[in-house]
């Protein structure tokens, strides 16, 4: 059995968590994104096929998780929501029909609409010729 | 049957090419293709918030303007502006709220009523059936093995899949008709790294390095694909891959219908591999 | 006419939502009611009597207990009011419960309301029933049992052993269904057949039991008590009575097709037993496989083979009556096709396999001989991934439902594995174990104790070939990490459903089944073998998913019924039957079209006047009858339309008269 991660950053080593629900919050995201995070019963194969898990600090379980939770904060501080390209992987295997694909996005909006900040900077793009969708792609997924 | 067809952006410069062998593949083929005459960007990445209707406007405006001259079937090359139509078409047809808002919104453009069809070209490719593509080959291709990669956006989410999701066949089914062997290719619906290629070009460098190796394990000799991202992911990132993993070998891509104008011995495509 | 109301509490259920005291009052105000009370349980034993003294004390003659539906207790309150001498019948239940104080517990003053009005309604009803009787009809003490597994084996064998006829039908050619394939069974790692073949002997030997191998049941008519049921004789093409099961047709029969025991693992010719122990041990032509087709016979390899001559290529399908007075649906599950799970390659990869097919593996008598060896090349495999939950659990791309029995024969598998190939390892994907049984969770525990098996919580989500290998895209979301494991075999411990069939015979019978196709018992906890089509029993995971224990109780539990059933000479039926009013039908017969039992036919008398006749064993009062008719001519005995009517005008607070 081979472990793959090839993520080089340390996870956060805050080892209990001290739960303030945080309920406004988990409803925002809910309803921008129409799913109900209660549906799902983490059996984790979202991360199992997950494209970018390797490239992850959170596993794409433990975002559901810590949205059931209601614990925002390693969320806000987390890179996987940013790595999600909305492959629709798993969303098109999970089981409950839970769409973590929009859930995902409905972090991220959440984010933004909060903070009004981007994520990158056009100045961290890479200089090149690209095709449009990625450039355009990119920046909507990845600015407020 | 005269069908619309939205080119959209990357078609019109990165992509030329695809634009190019596929309009001559829709001639080979008595595809009557009509390019929509003031098209709009679709709005790239299909939006997946609920309550932004503003992100839908950029698809359903196309969709009107082809209702509005009579056409009932959109047909695109691109599988992001593939799926973001697509998605819009149902988004708005499941709700006719929905609709109601984002037409008032557009109140210069004719109302979108629901009755446009968006068909992916591989759909109307398949449509066409496989007997029909085999009598306009005119070389033969049977030494090559290809990979048919799919990517995400063509299959997922299933709603707007135009195929199955897990073991997809209509790409297959066209190289196989062309006369070229389609190998076994279990990567062929896993992810490239999609846009991440203009900020973290090393992740997709990661993903596509595994996916090519895939492709070369079970025996291909060139990949093809018809989203213009993984495309150029899977192209141009190969310098990258080299140099994260050194002993990598070049390995061919191609857009499906550049296979295909040669096959119809309109192209030479392939000669220089 | 003197009504009493009686009104439950049910403890807080409805107490807790609704006024009781105010639904007292308005109680007692209503027409014809001369008593109105609460009671904190009334079907408590002390509940009863308190109607039962009123009844005597107030001299009621009508009584309306506004309670739980009448589902759960108006047969224990029926009981109450005729000890004291009171007509059943005359007894309404009103449902303030599951229609009210359940429902609407965030809005206690209209479900208040709403209680009265149900309230109303019933005293309404009430003061227009008449007394009615029960019916007798003969009762047939003989019974069918459908499906020659271990659920129908121990039915036919219980109602054997009480004294009584059998009939047991089973569409292979041999009993023992699932069972049979299995190679040792949890936690006590008992030999699958060692157990079982016993009681396939005994079915056979059993003097009450007519047992038909290789047969279906065509059509069914009639009611509980008396049903007439055609049984299909499929033709063997050998002669049971000749065919002394050496096997030299088998030997010399030139065909080769995969066994269906062997889950198609093994090959048999194209006569064959499916496996040694079958029994009845007789030899069948699968015509479908034979090179002679019904009209030209171009091989007689087995013909000239047969010693004793049972070879007969000419023989017919057989149809056979009988007579019964119950039924036990014993049908069985199939799992879900492997090719249902597209991302682990289910039907594509040769060495992904399911459940039953590892089975096959590891049974002594199976296709390698109780050697695990891989279907694509024979070769051992040492390294195996079992994966759970495969289609269960999975409402998006199989079944909802728990499938029940994986998370034991999963472990099971493991451990024969380990003891099969010591030196290759086992992992297993599980979301939860769910071992409740009697030492199950022992088991589980001692399989990954003692053989160190690796459970790694998570679902599969890809498995894909590479070279020889499978390889397994998983994730332990205990550790937090994805997981890639180059395995040589894969397990599938893909979702049990209900047997192929299954929902045809419901139909049959008019037994209802649930939106996945099981058999559905009347109440899932009290009456949990019984359908709703009286006269029809069920048994083992035709009912729904079912490990052995579980199905051999049931089966008993259906069987003991049967027997209840059969302890009297003949059958009382409730008197709620449709009637013909004979002054009011003319005739018009439409209510016989509609009729879904068949129980209304036209007579035509001499001088030429007609009218309908019910028969009253066959009517299930359904009303559709008195639905249809325009004149008023039919009417259900218990729920007449005037009753009906009167109901209606109560609910929307009208008199009969506006």
């Amino acid at each position: 059995m081979e472990t793959i991660s090839t993520n080089k950053e340390k996870r956060s080593t805050k080892l209990r968590l001290v739960l303030k629900k945080q309920e406004d919050w988990l409803k925002k995201v809910e309803e921008i994104s129409g799913q109900n995070v209660f549906a799902c019963y983490q059996c984790g194969k979202c991360s199992a096929g997950c494209p970018m898990s390797a490239e992850m600090d959170l596993l794409p379980n433990q975002v559901i998780r810590l949205l059931q939770l209601g614990a925002v904060e390693p969320l806000l501080n987390c890179r996987t929501i940013w790595l999600c390209a909305s492959c629709f992987t798993c969303t098109a295997r999970c089981p409950k029909g839970v769409s973590l694909t929009r859930l995902m996005e409905g972090v991220r909006l959440a984010i933004f609409r909060t903070r009004k900040s981007d994520e990158i900077s056009p100045k961290e793009m890479v200089k090149e010729t690209l095709p449009q969708i990625a450039l355009i792609g990119a920046l909507r997924k990845l600015t407020a | 049957m005269e069908i619309a067809y939205f080119p959209g952006c990357t078609l019109k410069t990165t992509a030329k090419k695809l634009e190019d062998s596929a309009l001559a593949v829709a001639d080979a083929l008595d595809i009557n293709l009509k390019e929509l005459p003031n098209w709009t960007c679709c709005g790239t990445v299909y939006s997946l918030a609920e309550d932004d209707l503003m992100r839908q406007v950029a698809p359903i405006r196309t969709l009107a303007r082809t209702e509005a001259l009579g056409y009932s079937t959109l047909t695109t090359l691109c599988s992001v502006c593939y799926n973001t139509l697509a998605q819009a078409n149902l988004f708005v047809k499941a709700d006719s709220i929905r609709l109601e808002k984002i037409n008032n919104f557009m109140d210069e453009e004719p109302d979108y009523k629901g009755n446009v069809e968006v068909k992916h070209f591989l759909t109307i490719l398949q449509e066409l059936g496989t007997e029909k593509l085999k009598s306009a080959v005119k070389k033969d291709l049977s030494g090559l093995k290809v990979a048919c990669y799919y990517g995400c956006l063509l299959l997922r989410p299933q709603s707007v899949g135009i195929d199955d999701c897990e073991q997809p066949y209509i790409l297959e089914n066209i190289m196989q008709a062309l006369g070229t062997k389609p190998v076994f290719f279990p990567y062929q619906v896993e992810c490239c790294g999609s846009y991440h290629t203009a900020v973290k070009p090393e992740i997709v460098a990661r993903r596509v390095y595994r996916i090519l190796e895939n492709a070369r394990e079970n025996g291909a000799n060139l990949v093809v694909t018809s989203c213009p991202l993984c495309y150029f992911n899977l192209k141009n990132r190969q310098k990258e891959i080299k140099k994260l993993y050194p002993g990598f070998k070049p390995m061919p891509i191609f857009y499906f219908t550049e296979i295909m104008t040669d096959a119809f011995g309109l192209t030479k495509t392939l000669e220089n591999i | 006419m003197r009504i009493g109301v009686f009104i439950c509490h049910c403890g807080k259920n409805i107490a807790g939502v609704l006024d009781i005291k105010r639904l007292v009052e308005e109680a007692a105000k209503l027409k014809d009611v001369a008593y109105a009370t609460d009671y904190v349980y009334l079907c408590s034993e002390p509940g009863q009597k308190e109607i039962q003294q009123k009844i005597k004390e107030l001299e009621l003659t009508h009584v309306v207990i506004a309670a739980c539906s009448p589902k759960m207790h108006a047969t224990t309150f029926a009981r109450a009011v005729e000890e004291v001498g009171l007509n059943p019948y005359l007894l309404e239940i009103a449902n303030i419960r599951e229609q009210c104080s359940w429902v609407h517990h965030d809005a206690p003053e209209e479900a208040t309301e709403k209680a009265l009005e149900i309230i109303r309604a019933a005293v309404a009803k009430v003061s227009l029933a008449k007394p009615l009787a029960p019916i007798t009809v003969p009762l047939t003490r003989k019974v069918l049992v459908i499906g020659g597994g271990i659920a129908g084996i121990q039915a036919a064998l219980d109602i054997a052993n009480g004294g009584f006829e059998v009939y047991l039908v089973e569409r292979s050619p041999s009993l023992g269904g699932h069972m049979a394939q299995l190679s040792e069974t949890f936690p006590t790692l008992d030999c699958s057949s060692c157990i079982l073949t016993p009681r396939m002997v005994e079915v056979a030997r059993h003097p009450n039991i007519h047992l038909f191998t290789y047969a279906e049941v065509k059509n069914v008519e009639g009611i509980v008590g008396q049903y007439k049921v055609t049984i299909e004789q499929k033709p063997r093409y050998v002669d049971p009575d000749k065919c002394t099961g050496c096997g030299d047709c088998a030997e010399a029969c030139p065909v080769i097709v995969p066994n269906e025991f062997d889950q198609g693992l093994g090959a048999r010719k194209a006569v064959y037993v499916p496996f040694p122990q079958a029994v009845p041990l007789v030899y069948t032509i699968d015509l479908e496989h034979c090179l002679n087709t019904k009209r030209l016979i171009v091989c007689e390899q087995c013909y000239h083979a047969c010693g004793p001559k049972a070879i007969n290529y000419l023989m017919e399908p057989k149809e056979i009556e009988i007579e019964v007075g119950a039924i036990v649906l014993a049908t069985g599950y199939d799992l879900l096709p492997l090719e249902a799970l597209k991302e682990y390659g289910g039907g594509i990869y040769p060495d992904v396999l399911s459940g039953l097919e590892f089975e096959r593996l590891l049974s002594a008598s199976g296709p390698t001989g109780g050697i695990v060896r891989r279907p694509s090349d024979g070769k051992i495999p040492k390294r195996v991934v079992f994966i759970q939950c495969a289609g269960s659990r999975d409402p998006e791309h199989g079944c909802p439902y728990c499938s029940k029995i994986c998370c034991m024969y999963t472990a099971k598998h493991a451990l024969l594995y380990k003891h099969a190939v010591p030196d290759g390892e086992a992992y297993v994907f599980y979301i939860d174990v769910r071992a409740a049984g009697k030492r199950y969770e022992e088991f589980v525990q001692r399989v990954m104790e003692e053989e160190r098996i690796v459970y790694l919580r998570g679902k599969v989500s890809k498995v894909f070939q590479r070279k020889d290998k499978l390889v397994v895209w998983g994730v332990d979301t205990l550790s937090g990490m994805a997981v890639e494991i180059e395995a040589d075999m894969v397990v599938l411990a893909t979702a049990i459903v209900p047997s192929k069939n299954t929902a045809d015979l419901a139909k049959l019978l008019k037994a209802p089944i649930d939106e996945f196709g099981f058999l559905n018992e009347v109440h899932p906890k009290l009456r949990p073998v019984e359908s709703s089509a009286m006269g029809i029993y069920l048994a083992g995971a035709a009912q729904a998913p079912k490990d052995i224990p579980d199905t051999v109780s049931q089966a008993s539990a259906a069987a003991s019924k049967v027997l209840g059933l059969f302890s009297q000479e003949e059958l009382s039926l409730e008197p709620i039957k449709a009637e013909v009013n004979l002054e009011n039908c003319d005739g018009c017969a439409y209510c016989v079209d509609v009729c879904p039992f068949d129980a209304i036919t036209l007579v035509v008398e001499e001088d030429g006047h007609k009218h309908v006749e019910v028969k009253k064993a066959l009517c299930q009062g359904c009303g559709c009858c008195m639905a249809t008719c325009p004149k008023e001519g039919i009417n259900v005995a218990g729920f007449t339309l005037n009753q009906l009517k009167a109901q209606i005008h109560a609910l929307l607070k009208e008199d009969e008269d506006d």
